[in-house]
This record gives C-alpha cells, sequence and structure tokens, in this order.
C-alpha cells in the first residue's frame, strides 16, 4: 500500500503544486518516487515527528496540501497532540499518512506496532480517517480525499503485493465495500486484513458457511448507514482488524449496532492484549492473537454452530 | 529605507506607519482597512500609537473585570507585543493571506494579544469586554476562530512548528513575509522547541523571528530553579540561530533589530528579550503568585495608579 500511496501522490504531486511531502527520515525505498520527481517538495524534517506535524500546519494554513509521512506509531501518537491542536482545531488539510497498522513491522517488535491509531484518531471530531485494504483502494482512497477540506488520516500496509479478491479498488467516503456475499455471518474487516478476511470466508464456504465479507476503509465519516443496512440482515456480526479491540472497528460497529437498536450480536477478532514483548512475524502474530484466516473462521463456525474453535 | 517610519496625513486621518523593511515589504492600506474594519476603535489612535503601557491598562482593567490570572506573563510581553502590532507586522487585515504572521507561541498570555487587537482596530471594545465570557471568542488562550489569531496555541511547545512551517510556506511562495513567534522561557522546557530550532536553522529561515521572553519565571518557580536554561543566547547560537539580545522593553531597540534583520543572512533570527515578569506593576514584578493569581479591588486601584503615574 505504501509504495501504491508514493505512487499516486507522485501523480496527483505533478497535477497539483499545492503538494508536498514531509517525511520523519522515513520511507527509505518507497518515497524516492516522489523525491526525485519532486526534490523541492519533498522535506526530510528529521526524526522529530511534533515538529513534522506543526511545520505541516504552518504550511497548510498557507495553502499548501503537506503529507506527513512516517510509521503508524510515530506518525500518529508521537505527534498527536500537535495533529489535535494543530491541523484538526484549525481544519486544514493536513495528510497524515502511517505505514504499517497493527503488527506489519512483526519482528521489530510491538514499539513499531500501530495496534490503537484508528481508535485516537477515530475520536476527534473533523479528521477523516482511511484505512485501505490494498494497494488498488489505497490508489483509490488517495485519489478521492487528497484535496478534502480538513485533515486525513491514511493507516496504510507495507505490503503492495496483496490484492483483495473483489474489492476492485473500490472507494468512498462514508461506504463500505461488500467483496463477497452470504446469507449465514457478516464479516466486516479494516486494513489489510482484509485478506485475511476474504481467506475466512473462503474455508467457511468449504464447510457449507456463507459468509458476507465487508470492508470498511471509510473509518471517518463513518459509513453508517451502510452498516445500519448490512447489520438488519444478520443475527451475529465478525469484526476483523489488526488494532485493538477498543476503538477500532469493533466499536465502531458496536456502536452502530447500539445506537440504531439492531438486534445483531457483535464479536470481535482483535488485539485483546499488550503484546508481550515477543516477537515474530505477521502470520506469527496473526495466530497468536487470533486474527489469522483460521482463527477467523473457527470463531464463525463456533458462533454458528456452537462448535468450539 | 530602515527602521521605523512615521508618515501619512495628520487630521483627518491618525498617523500611518509606514514600514520599510530590507525587502521593500511595505505596506499601503494598513490603515484604510483597519479603519474599515466595522466597529473597530473609533478613536484617534492607530497601531502607530500603541505603547506597551497601553496594553498593561487593558490587561489590568480586564483581568479585574474578568477575574482572571496570568497577568504578570501578560505584562512580561506587553512591550513586544506593542512593538509587533504597533511597529513591525506587515497585515493589512487579520486574514489577508500575505500578513505577517504572528504565533502567541506563550497562549497564556493572550490578553495582551487581545489589547494589541483592540489598539490596531481589529477587535471592538465591546468584543475585548467579552474576555473570558461565555460564548465569547477571547477566551484565556487564543483560538483560531478570532479574526487575527494565525494559529491557535496554549498548549506550550507548538507554536514555533507552526511559525517555522508557516516561515517555510513564505520562502516557498517566494513571499517577504516574516513570521514572528513569542515564546516563553520556561516553553523551552519542551523538546519539541528544539525540534523547531533546528529545522529553522537548516533551512535558513531569515524571515523567522523567534523573540524568547526571558522573564526567568514560570508557574511554579524560577527557571534556573527548575530547569537551568542559561545562557539562553549561548543555546540559541549553538544551534545555528542569529541571536539578538534586547531590553524585551524597549520596542523601538526590538523594531530595528526586526527591520535590519527580515530576510537578511543566512539564519533564522532570535530576540533573546530580557524582561521583567509583571512589568509596571511593583507588587507584581517578578513575583511568582502573579503567574495564576487574579487581582482584588485593592491591588486593582493600585495597580492602575502605577500605571498612570507612568504615563
Amino acid at each position: 500500500m505504501r509504495g501504491a500511496f508514493a505512487k499516486t501522490l507522485t501523480e496527483l504531486a505533478a497535477k497539483d503544486e499545492r503538494i508536498y511531502l514531509l517525511t520523519g527520515d522515513l520511507g527509505y525505498m518507497a518515497l524516492e518516487p516522489f523525491a526525485e520527481k519532486f526534490p523541492e517538495r519533498f522535506i526530510n524534517v528529521g526524526v522529530a515527528e511534533q515538529n513534522m506535524v506543526g511545520i505541516a500546519t504552518g504550511l497548510a494554513e498557507a495553502g499548501f496540501i503537506p503529507v506527513v509521512y512516517s510509521i503508524v506509531t510515530f506518525a500518529s501518537l508521537r505527534p498527536y497532540e500537535f495533529i489535535r491542536n494543530g491541523p484538526i482545531l484549525h481544519q486544514l488539510p493536513v495528510r497524515i499518512a502511517g505505514v504499517g497498522g497493527g503488527v506489519e513491522y512483526g519482528h521489530n517488535g510491538a514499539t513499531h506496532y500501530g495496534m490503537e491509531d484508528v481508535g485516537v484518531m477515530r475520536v476527534q471530531p473533523g479528521i477523516t480517517v482511511v484505512a485501505p485494504a490494498d494497494a488498488g483502494q489505497t490508489k483509490t482512497a488517495l485519489e478521492k480525499t487528497y484535496d478534502i477540506p480538513g485533515p486525513v488520516y491514511y493507516r496504510l500496509g507495507k505490503d503492495d503485493r496483496i490484492v483483495v479478491p473483489g474489492l476492485d479498488g473500490r472507494f468512498d467516503l462514508g461506504k463500505v465495500q461488500t467483496i463477497k456475499e452470504g446469507k449465514d455471518i457478516v464479516i466486516f474487516a479494516m486494513g489489510g486484513i482484509s485478506y485475511e478476511t476474504a481467506k475466512a470466508a473462503e474455508l467457511l464456504s468449504k464447510e457449507g458457511i456463507e459468509a458476507k465479507v465487508v470492508v470498511v476503509a471509510s473509518i471517518n465519516p463513518p459509513p453508517v448507514e451502510d452498516l445500519k443496512q448490512i447489520l438488519s440482515q444478520y443475527r451475529q456480526a465478525i469484526t476483523v482488524e489488526a488494532h485493538y479491540a477498543s476503538g477500532g472497528l469493533a466499536s465502531l460497529v458496536s456502536e452502530v449496532v447500539a445506537q440504531a437498536g439492531i438486534n445483531c450480536k457483535v464479536s470481535r477478532c482483535a488485539i485483546e492484549e499488550s503484546p508481550d514483548g515477543e516477537t515474530g512475524n505477521q502470520p506469527y502474530l496473526y495466530n497468536k492473537f487470533g486474527l489469522s484466516a483460521e482463527s477467523v473462521a473457527a470463531k464463525a463456525k463456533t458462533l454458528l454452530c456452537g462448535v468450539p474453535a | 529605507m530602515r527602521g521605523l517610519d512615521l508618515a501619512g496625513p495628520e487630521g483627518q486621518n491618525p498617523p500611518l506607519l509606514a514600514v520599510q523593511s530590507e525587502t521593500n515589504h511595505v505596506i499601503n492600506n494598513l490603515q484604510v482597512n483597519e479603519l474599515t474594519t466595522k466597529n473597530a476603535k473609533q478613536s484617534a489612535s492607530s497601531a502607530a500609537d500603541m505603547t506597551g503601557l497601553k496594553l498593561r491598562k487593558t490587561i489590568i482593567e480586564q483581568s479585574r473585570r474578568a477575574g482572571v490570572g496570568h497577568i504578570g506573563s501578560a505584562l512580561s510581553i506587553a512591550d513586544i507585543v506593542s512593538c509587533i502590532y504597533g511597529k513591525v507586522l506587515n497585515a493589512r487585515a487579520p486574514r489577508d493571506p500575505d500578513r505577517d504572521r504572528f504565533v502567541l507561541s506563550k497562549g497564556h498570555a493572550a490578553l495582551a494579544l487581545y489589547a494589541a487587537f483592540y489598539e490596531r482596530g481589529w477587535i471592538t471594545e465591546e468584543q475585548l469586554n467579552t474576555f473570558c465570557g461565555d460564548g465569547s471568542q477571547l477566551g484565556v488562550h487564543p483560538e483560531h476562530c478570532l479574526p487575527g489569531v494565525d494559529f491557535a496555541t496554549g498548549s506550550l511547545g507548538q507554536g514555533l512548528s507552526f511559525g517555522t512551517g508557516a516561515a517555510l510556506a513564505a520562502k516557498r511562495q517566494k513571499s517577504d513575509r516574516r513570521v514572528f513567534v513569542l515564546l516563553s522561557d520556561a516553553e523551552c522546557n519542551e523538546g519539541s522547541v528544539w525540534e523547531a530550532i533546528m529545522f529553522a536553522a537548516q533551512h535558513k529561515l531569515n524571515n523567522l523571528f523567534a523573540i524568547l521572553d526571558l522573564n526567568g519565571q514560570q508557574a511554579f518557580g524560577y527557571t534556573k530553579d527548575v530547569l537551568n536554561l542559561s545562557p539562553m543566547d549561548e543555546r540559541w547560537k549553538a544551534f545555528g540561530w542569529d541571536v539578538h539580545v534586547v531590553d524585551g522593553h524597549d520596542e523601538k531597540a526590538m523594531a530595528e533589530i526586526i527591520q535590519k534583520n527580515s530576510n537578511v543572512g543566512d539564519k533564522p533570527h532570535v530576540l533573546i528579550a530580557k524582561t521583567t515578569f509583571g512589568k509596571g506593576v511593583s507588587y507584581m514584578e517578578s513575583q511568582i503568585k502573579w503567574h495564576y493569581s487574579p487581582l482584588n479591588e485593592a491591588e486593582y486601584e493600585l495597580a492602575m495608579t502605577e500605571l498612570e503615574r507612568q504615563s
């Protein structure tokens, strides 16, 4: 996704001179296309994320569209108060791009995981929050949101190879994208883990369980109407996210269920506890946290059939 | 022409302050636009007549009326703010895109800023009198909703980054506009300030002026006892800034440094402005108590008497 983001941003920058790209000294082997084409509009601010957001605020106030780039946690948490008091409070078009949502940085350990970024961003009114599921959706999402008013947070994956089947690069603010129909259960997924979720649905199909799979990439504005419409057709929903169980997709879906009074149970596949420091690659960690395709399929089966996972 | 020049006809129009910097950044319509501001101050005064003393009187009056503190911090910067808004800031209107920017990074002293807005005709007396009232745009810390406030502040350590971005924007837009950021000395406890200091020096932002209100005090004590920042000038110098140590109560001296150095050299500029916390009110000067304490009636009367005597 980060490759698609950088490529699309470079294309947009060719048409729109307001676009600047600021990095907190990260993006080696990803941001070069932009940096080489627009050296004047590419600024490595150094390892200083607070200042990066502050500078972007100053640039945006003068009419630029600055994109600040770092690993999810350094892009969202370190400068969080700058984001709040800068682009959000002033309603300025700063774009915050965080790379490596979830546990994608695997062996790098817990300091590099992005497990609460969507939660902390989502609580702020006045910021658009987008969590694309694959490279194609990243491209569309960036094209459709790069010049909207106010700030945007993009939660990106590192992996540009995954293609979520049935998504076909679709994205709309305030909408969901259904990638597979199914009558037995609905599974919502956010971000790169949508790929695992699609695989989970395949596994279920083999056992005669048809799951509807829905990608939720527009977190803010939340796709309330779509969610209401879908949730009211099911008795059981599962949310899948490489994010803490609080604050992210599970919370969003549960809020809609509660507020609309929908008779649908929401079960969540999310990171339920603080990582204990045990390292591993993403598939290992997905397994550990109950987020792998097998884990999600087993959960669905248990919920529907009462069979222990 | 360098420095300050009073120009414009007397009489029907109040004196117009034409500010001309090294880069020929001249504002022609300052006065016209200020007078057309709806319900602006109707007195004969204008930016040129602004003094720190006038701001101090407003600070004391409004603090008493609203019953709020941060008086000492506002008095500390009254001359700096008066210098900026009365003598150097090129801004035909509060939202003019090519205006100079000002960031009150020590947002808790916003009352000094409102007093300057009032003197400059950017807010009415009626607006000023809403200070800290319900539904007012004039809170203890400056909010962006009030035209004239370029960046909302109140969380220390953010203003210099905003200002640095604004200065970078001006350079990239090939504008001669300048950016002024007023920081407190204790604010330099914040690491983010030094991030911005490094960036501004790296990018040679000679249109950026930091003005450091060096009063040696913070909320809970004297800066030397909390985190000793001395020698402040050497620190900024070591970080690559053009450093000017100046009396922070000498408006003329500060204005001259600013006009002489605007867009000049290859470094950002800092005025280490030596100030007295609570300046102008004898019993407040250098007293920690007056960081937060509001005024009672007797204190108010005494303060006003002292300020009147300085007129």
